[in-house]
C-alpha cells in the first residue's frame, strides 16, 4: 500500500469465497482479495495491470501467458492465483531494468525475433528459464524447451536464433564478470 | 474462461485432505499439478463445490528408489522431475515417457500421479505403468490400499478411487533380472494428444525374455492393455520372426477409430511400426552389450 488507504472494495456477495494472496510479482509483493477461481493470468493482466503477459488460447496449448512462478515457466492460464500465494512470479515486465534491455530481449531485436509479438512474451520467459539451467544450449536444445510456446508468424527460424544470440551475450557477460 | 464458482482448500497434511474429502460427499476434487483439472474446471467440464489443493504437502514430492528396487513416485512429483531424474536407469519405459508427456511448460507442472487420476484414454503414464505391472497407492479414512493401474482406470476419466480417498503414491515393481523397454509417442506437434503411442517393458534373464507388458494410448476409447497380446514374447530370446510376432500380436489388440489424427488402418500400422521399432532397438544395443 502507498498511500494510508487501499482501493475501496465492495465486500463480496453472499456465499463468496474471498482469498487475501501475496505474490511476489518482479521483485515487489502485491496482494490482492481474489476468489479462488481467478487464474493467475487474470491476477497478472487485470489486477496488476501488467499486461505484458498475453493470454492466447486460454486451453494450455499455445504458451503465450507463460510466467516464472519461483524461476520455472508455467502457463499462467492454467495456474489458479491462489496457487501463486507467497512464491515469485517472473513476467516479461521484468526482464528489462531502468536503462537497459535483458540480452534475450536484445536478442529478440538483434535476430528479428518476433513479428506480431504475440508469443514474444512467454517465449522469452520459457528461454530465460532454458538459460539459467543450460548457459550454452544447442540449437536442438532451444527448439526442444520452446516447444511448449507456439509463434504462428516466424517459423521459429529467427526466435531460435534469438535465443541462442542472447545465450552468447550472457555467457560472455558472465566471463566479464 | 472462468471456473465455476469453488470454495478452495490447501492443507498441509494428507489426513486434512482426507478429512475434507470425508465431509464434502463426493463435491470435492484433489488438484495436484492442475494441468488436466483446470481445463476441464474452465471448460466446465468439471464444477466441484471444492477444490483440496495439495500442492501445500511437501512430503509428496519425491521420487525414489527402495533397497529391493522399488521406484516410488509421490503425489507432487512433476513430470520434469522423471525428465531430468538420475535415478531411472532400471526403467526405461518411464524414462523415454518422461520427455514427451504434453511439453515442456506443462511438464514443469503437473504430476504423474494426478496424470494417472485423470485417467485420459490418451494419457502417456496410464499406458506406461500398465505396460510396467505399476500400482497407485490410495489413503482413505481407513488407511492405504494398493491398485493396480490396469484395475485402476475404469473408463475415460474415470478411477476407482473412493470419494474420499486420494492417490498419494504410484510404485512400480523391480524388474526380475533386466529391465529393458521403450516408448514411443507420433503426435501431429508437441503437446497434442497421441495418434498412438506404444509402451512395452520386459524382464530379461540372459536374453530370454521372463516378462512382457505394452499398452496402448490413442487408439481406443481406454488405454489398451495389451499385456496378454506382448506374453506371445515371453520365453523366447529376440529374433526378426519373435518381434514380428509380438508386434503383430500387439497390433491386433488395439482398438483404433478413424478420426482427425488419422484412419484407424493407419493407427494400427503405426502400432506395429512402433512395437517393431523399440524391440529391434532393443535387440540391437543387446547385441552391441554382449
Amino acid at each position: 500500500m502507498t498511500s494510508l488507504f487501499d482501493e475501496v472494495q465492495e465486500a463480496p456477495a453472499e456465499g463468496v469465497e474471498v482469498r487475501r494472496v501475496t505474490v511476489n510479482v518482479n521483485g515487489a509483493d502485491k496482494t490482492v482479495d481474489v476468489e479462488p477461481r481467478l487464474l493467475l493470468v487474470h491476477l497478472l493482466r487485470q489486477a496488476l495491470q501488467l499486461t505484458g503477459t498475453h493470454s492466447g488460447c486460454d486451453t494450455t496449448s499455445c504458451g503465450a501467458c507463460t510466467v516464472l512462478m519461483d524461476g520455472r515457466p508455467v502457463k499462467s492460464c492454467t495456474v489458479l492465483a491462489v496457487q501463486a500465494n507467497g512464491r515469485e512470479v517472473e513476467t516479461v515486465e521484468g526482464l528489462a531494468t531502468a536503462s537497459e534491455l535483458h540480452p534475450i530481449q536484445e536478442g529478440f531485436k538483434e535476430e528479428h525475433g518476433l513479428q506480431c509479438g504475440f508469443c514474444t512474451p512467454g517465449m522469452m520467459l520459457s528461454a530465460k528459464a532454458l538459460l539459467e539451467r543450460n548457459p550454452d544450449p544447442t540449437e536442438d536444445e532451444v527448439r526442444w524447451a520452446l516447444s511448449g510456446n507456439l509463434c504462428r508468424c516466424t517459423g521459429y527460424q529467427n526466435i531460435v536464433k534469438s535465443v541462442l544470440w542472447a545465450a552468447k551475450k550472457m555467457r560472455e557477460q558472465n566471463q566479464e564478470a | 474462461m472462468y471456473p465455476s464458482r469453488f470454495s478452495y482448500d490447501a492443507p498441509n497434511s494428507v489426513e486434512e485432505v482426507i478429512a475434507i474429502l470425508d465431509q464434502s460427499g463426493g463435491e470435492a476434487k484433489v488438484m495436484a499439478g492442475g494441468q488436466s483439472l483446470i481445463p476441464m474446471l474452465k471448460l466446465r467440464f468439471a464444477s466441484p463445490a471444492r477444490v483440496v489443493d495439495i500442492n501445500g504437502i511437501p512430503e509428496l514430492e519425491y521420487h525414489r528408489i527402495d533397497p529391493d528396487g522399488t521406484l516410488r513416485i509421490g503425489a507432487l512429483c512433476r513430470h520434469e522431475d522423471l525428465e531430468f531424474s538420475t535415478i531411472l536407469g532400471n526403467f526405461p519405459t518411464l524414462a523415454q515417457a518422461s520427455s514427451l508427456v504434453a511439453d515442456p511448460i506443462v511438464r514443469t507442472r503437473g504430476t504423474f500421479v494426478g496424470s494417472l487420476c485423470h485417467a485420459d484414454p490418451q494419457g502417456d503414464w496410464s499406458a506406461t505403468m500398465i505396460a510396467l505391472g505399476g500400482k497407485i497407492v490410495a489413503q482413505g479414512p481407513k488407511g492405504r490400499r494398493e491398485i493396480e493401474v490396469r484395475d485402476f482406470v475404469l473408463g475415460p476419466f474415470v478411477n476407482a478411487l473412493a470419494f474420499n480417498e486420494v492417490a498419494v503414491e504410484a510404485i512400480v515393481p523391480p524388474a526380475k533380472g533386466k529391465a529393458l523397454g521403450g516408448y514411443l509417442k507420433l503426435e501431429r506437434r508437441v503437446g497434442d494428444f497421441a495418434t498412438a503411442s506404444v509402451a512395452v517393458a520386459l524382464d530379461v534373464d540372459g536374453d530370454t525374455v521372463t516378462r512382457a507388458g505394452c499398452a496402448l494410448a490413442g487408439v481406443g476409447g481406454r488405454t489398451i492393455d495389451a499385456n496378454d497380446a506382448i506374453s506371445v514374447l515371453v520365453g523366447k530370446s529376440f529374433n526378426s520372426e519373435s518381434i514380428k510376432q509380438a508386434a503383430e500380436a500387439v497390433a491386433a489388440a488395439a482398438e483404433p477409430r478413424t478420426d482427425h489424427r488419422g484412419s484407424s488402418s493407419y493407427k494400427r500400422h503405426i502400432v506395429e511400426t512402433f512395437v517393431t521399432r523399440i524391440l529391434s532397438n532393443i535387440a540391437n544395443s543387446e547385441q552391441k552389450a554382449a
